[in-house]
């Protein structure tokens, strides 16, 4: 059985590189294929997790409020499903509305708490900071912490648009153009290591587990 | 027409045929090399290492099959790590379709290592509502996982006997394909004080050093380099470590593409001038 999964996965595989040469009517049968699968997966994955255990399961477990609270989410999920008829689609905006306030909610303060105030706090470092015996290394450790404290200052001053970028600022925004340049050229690098790194994983499922020459 | 037009003008399929080549012939001909674990990724190391048998770590399988090939072969190491230690393992998982995955990963490692489930490992699944689902792990397990993947209710399970919340896990594990290791830092590590290592691939990771240096996780693993580095410090090589010279070699090969293209587009410029 393994076997015969193993062929149509390398066979859809091939369908979509070919792709790389031109648009065929292989690589759209391994589209659909993939769209209709991952779609029919949802499904059945909030069914048996979500909808049954958390509203059907538990409507039955439950007893007083428990079991009558459940009447609210059921009653938001039914009102989403009304987008599908244009006449009364405005209904639900409501249950849209719950969902976006308990987002902004969860958001806002998780980015506080979670992301902002520690960032904040571990930028503030000291400029000269002697961690080891090694005067090399605190002046290495040192600098890094000056390139961390100027980059987050001049990246921010680059995003400050009430005056025009001239003078000291103009060269603030400068300095922090030339730092958000640098991490978009790293985070363009990764991109690429991710890039080959998924055609490495089907080269090598292809060569390993399909035609075993590896 | 000169030798920079006719680069200028190459059909895109040569350029597919190159990258191709260059990472079908180092891995048939099963080219390796050593490589130097990266930082954040011994740090990780370390921090399972230093865990006593028995404490408990959670993974989180937040990737599918487009993350597969950087962030299994990471699952996978890391496991191996894992029950060679004795330690425990659950995991659980916010994206649907990678749960299979995780899944599949679990049993082949734990069979290597004879681990029983429900006494070294256990399985939980997927529940919906990521931040929900994080903030109440830290108030009390069972409110979000009253059954395993499989039905078994958790307090049958011994592994899970003593497991009620964050204070019962020693690290999280957060594998990703996207931003729920975001989440997790956001709602395990800054409520909670959950210590959490990252695996991310390759366009995440980058995202995640920033939570590195300010100390909110306590190491990350990035992309299939992070994935080699692993399989090394763990001795269990696997295919992100095969992987890395097909990757060095298309590295090489884009650096050279993109100067090529520069010299190129100079060249023709200075051309039209005259």
């Amino acid at each position: 059985m393994n076997v015969l999964w193993t062929w149509i996965a390398a066979g859809l595989t091939l369908a979509i590189f070919s792709f790389l040469y031109k648009d065929n009517p292989f690589y759209k049968f391994a589209e659909h294929i993939y769209v209709g699968s991952s779609a029919a997966f949802w499904f059945i994955y909030l069914w048996y997790f979500d909808i049954k255990p958390k509203l059907l399961d538990a409507w039955v477990m439950n007893t007083g409020f428990e079991k009558y609270i459940l009447i609210v989410p059921a009653i938001l999920s039914v009102m989403m499903l009304t987008r599908f008829i244009p006449q009364i689609a405005w209904i639900s905006r409501w249950a849209i509305a719950f969902t976006v306030g308990m987002g902004a909610g969860l958001g806002i303060t998780g980015a506080l708490q979670g992301f902002l105030v520690p960032q904040v706090q571990a930028t503030m470092l000291p400029l000269w900071e002697p961690v080891s015996s090694s005067t090399l290394y605190n002046l290495g450790h040192s600098l890094n912490n000056l390139l961390l404290v100027l980059g987050t200052i001049t990246a921010i001053f680059y995003f400050y648009f009430s005056r025009e970028h001239k003078g000291g600022l103009g060269v603030l925004s400068k300095i922090g153009i030339t730092f958000i340049m640098v991490a978009f050229g790293a985070s363009f690098g990764y991109t690429i290591m991710a890039r080959v790194s998924l055609l490495i994983g089907r080269i090598y499922f292809l060569f390993h587990d399909w035609l075993h020459l590896v | 027409m000169n030798l920079w037009d006719r680069l200028a003008t190459i059909d895109r399929r040569i350029i597919y045929l190159l990258v191709a080549l260059g990472v079908i012939i180092p891995i048939v001909a099963k080219l390796s090399f050593r490589v130097t674990p990266l930082r954040e990724v011994r740090q990780a190391y370390e921090e399972i290492e230093k865990l006593p048998p028995g404490s408990v770590v959670l993974f989180s399988i937040d990737y599918d099959a487009a993350s597969m090939p950087e962030l299994q072969p990471m699952l996978v190491a890391m496991l191996d790590h894992c029950f060679r230690k004795n330690l425990k393992v659950l995991m659980m998982g916010h994206w649907p379709l990678g749960l299979p995955l995780g899944q599949i990963a679990l049993e082949q490692v734990a069979q290597k290592y004879h681990k029983k489930y429900g006494v070294d490992y256990a399985f939980l699944g997927f529940r919906p509502g990521v931040a929900a689902v994080m903030i109440n792990l830290g108030k009390d397990l069972r409110q979000v996982f009253n059954t395993d993947y499989r039905g078994t209710p958790v307090d049958s399970l011994p592994v899970l006997r003593n497991v009620h919340n964050y204070n019962d896990i020693a690290i999280l594990v957060g594998l990703e394909a996207g931003a729920t290791g975001d989440a997790w830092v956001q709602f395990a590590q800054a409520r909670y004080n959950q210590k959490i290592i990252l695996g991310a691939t390759a366009v995440v990771a980058p995202d995640l050093y920033p939570y590195l240096q300010a100390g909110q996780i306590v190491g990350l693993i990035g992309g299939l380099r992070g994935a080699a580095d692993y399989e090394q410090l763990v001795q269990v090589p696997g295919p992100a470590f095969l992987g890395m010279p097909a990757q060095t070699i298309i590295h090489i090969l884009v650096v050279v593409l993109i100067i090529l293209g520069n010299l190129g587009y100079f060249a023709r410029r200075q051309g039209g001038r005259r």
